[in-house]
């Protein structure tokens, strides 16, 4: 009899999950019309564009070199900035996208390739200058697609997150070689600058 | 200290997503010719030329045949120059005698691992940029139209990071009689087909 019962109830769970299944909704948690919400479109906004991280990460690898003051002041310095440009950016015209990425990428690459000595208070101000203009320049387009300060709000925390990580990971490093291998890699970004910026001379604003 | 199972599989993990990430292509549907496709064609390029290809691994090699600094400076510094090299390419310097150069480049870079030369370090590093120069410029007059370079760019740099790497941990068996051999060897080869490519490029 229990038995019985059981292969009824299946048959009855089955027979509604095919209904279900046959008449599956429009899921509403990621729309395509909506985005992910303003805070997460921000923080995938920065994930997605190279000419913002790789800079930040270019940074965040000098200041690591500089060692931990110089990490701090980026760490607290680089995302205010980038805020106070965005908001500027919110309500002004477009900045000119030309050279930017790639100045962007050669200036911070080449210090790391040199791993050249710079005080801290010299990197703050790098990562203020930097921090400010491709904040306004995220801002600016973020006012083209009528987005608002809760992406830059999402953008700046993960910016808070990867050189937290990035440059303490670097201070951590003690062995020559490890120290050598940062600076290979700011070479690799100086030289995707320089590259960028002959693009950009030569084919237009990138 | 040594590094935790936990710490290399972490970096295992972010290099496998980093590199699926970045091997993105354009959609089919959306496909033009002669564009910049990404990371994937950037990456493509240098490894497209055997000159290009055994001078990068013939500057690897020779720097780990000089040791430190001069096995960390060349990688350090050469794509930087090689990137001026592709800048001035890009914005339309011209650069006497690319092609020869880069020939030569094959043929005395092969000549000097195999027979290990050691110059000042100025010289060698002088040495290598000039060839550098040549080799970028030789890519930047090459690189293919497109709307967006910045991915393309960084596939192009890392390449040729890669061949250095290559030749610096071929380099690496300099510590064994027989690996020295073997290297010297392999200078030989580089420095044979050096002649070819100058044989190419003088007819």
């Amino acid at each position: 009899m229990r038995r019985l019962f059981h292969q009824k109830t299946s048959r009855w769970v089955l027979a509604a999950s095919l209904v279900l299944l046959l008449c599956p909704g429009i899921a509403e948690a990621h729309l395509v019309t909506t985005g992910l919400g303003p805070v997460y479109d921000g923080i995938s906004h920065l994930a997605l564009s190279p000419e913002d991280w790789v800079p930040v990460l270019a940074l965040a690898f000098f200041a690591g070199l500089r060692g931990p003051e110089a990490g701090r002041y980026t760490l607290f310095l680089l995302p205010v900035a980038w805020l106070a440009g965005g908001l500027v950016g919110l309500r002004a015209q477009t900045l000119p996208a030309f050279a930017i990425p790639a100045i962007s990428f050669l200036i911070p690459g080449a210090l790391v390739a040199a791993d050249l000595r710079m005080k801290p208070g010299a990197v703050a101000v790098l990562a203020v200058i930097l921090g400010f203009i491709h904040g306004w320049r995220n801002g600016a387009v973020m006012q083209l697609a009528a987005s608002g300060a809760l992406e830059l709000i999402g953008m700046i925390s993960a910016l808070f997150v990867v050189v937290a990580l990035v440059a303490a990971f670097v201070v951590s490093l003690k062995r020559p070689w490890t120290r050598i291998a940062v600076r290979v890699a700011g070479s690799w970004i100086a030289a995707t600058g320089l590259l960028l910026l002959g693009w950009s001379l030569h084919r237009g604003p990138l | 200290m040594k590094p935790t199972r936990f710490c290399v599989h972490s970096v295992t993990w972010v290099l496998t997503v980093t590199i699926f990430l970045f091997w993105t292509q354009s959609a089919q549907a959306h496909l033009e010719r002669s564009q910049v496709f990404g990371f994937v064609s950037g990456f493509q390029h240098p490894w497209s030329g055997a000159d290009h290809i055994l001078a990068m691994i013939a500057v690897g090699i020779w720097g780990a045949q000089l040791g430190p600094p001069a096995m960390w400076l060349l990688p350090v510094t050469f794509p930087m120059v090689m990137a001026a090299g592709g800048f001035l390419g890009l914005i339309g310097v011209g650069l006497p005698g690319v092609e020869f150069g880069i020939a030569l480049s094959a043929l005395l870079l092969g000549a000097a691992v195999c027979t290990e030369a050691r110059p000042k370090l100025v010289f060698a590093a002088a040495l290598v940029g000039c060839f550098g120069l040549f080799h970028g410029h030789a890519h930047g007059t090459e690189l293919p139209a497109g709307e967006s370079g910045l991915l393309y760019s960084m596939g192009f740099v890392i390449a040729t990071g890669c061949l250095h790497g290559i030749g610096i941990a071929l380099g690496l068996v300099h510590r064994w009689t027989i690996g020295r051999v073997a290297l010297r060897a392999g200078g030989v080869f580089i420095a044979l087909m050096g002649v070819h490519f100058v044989w190419g490029a003088l007819t």
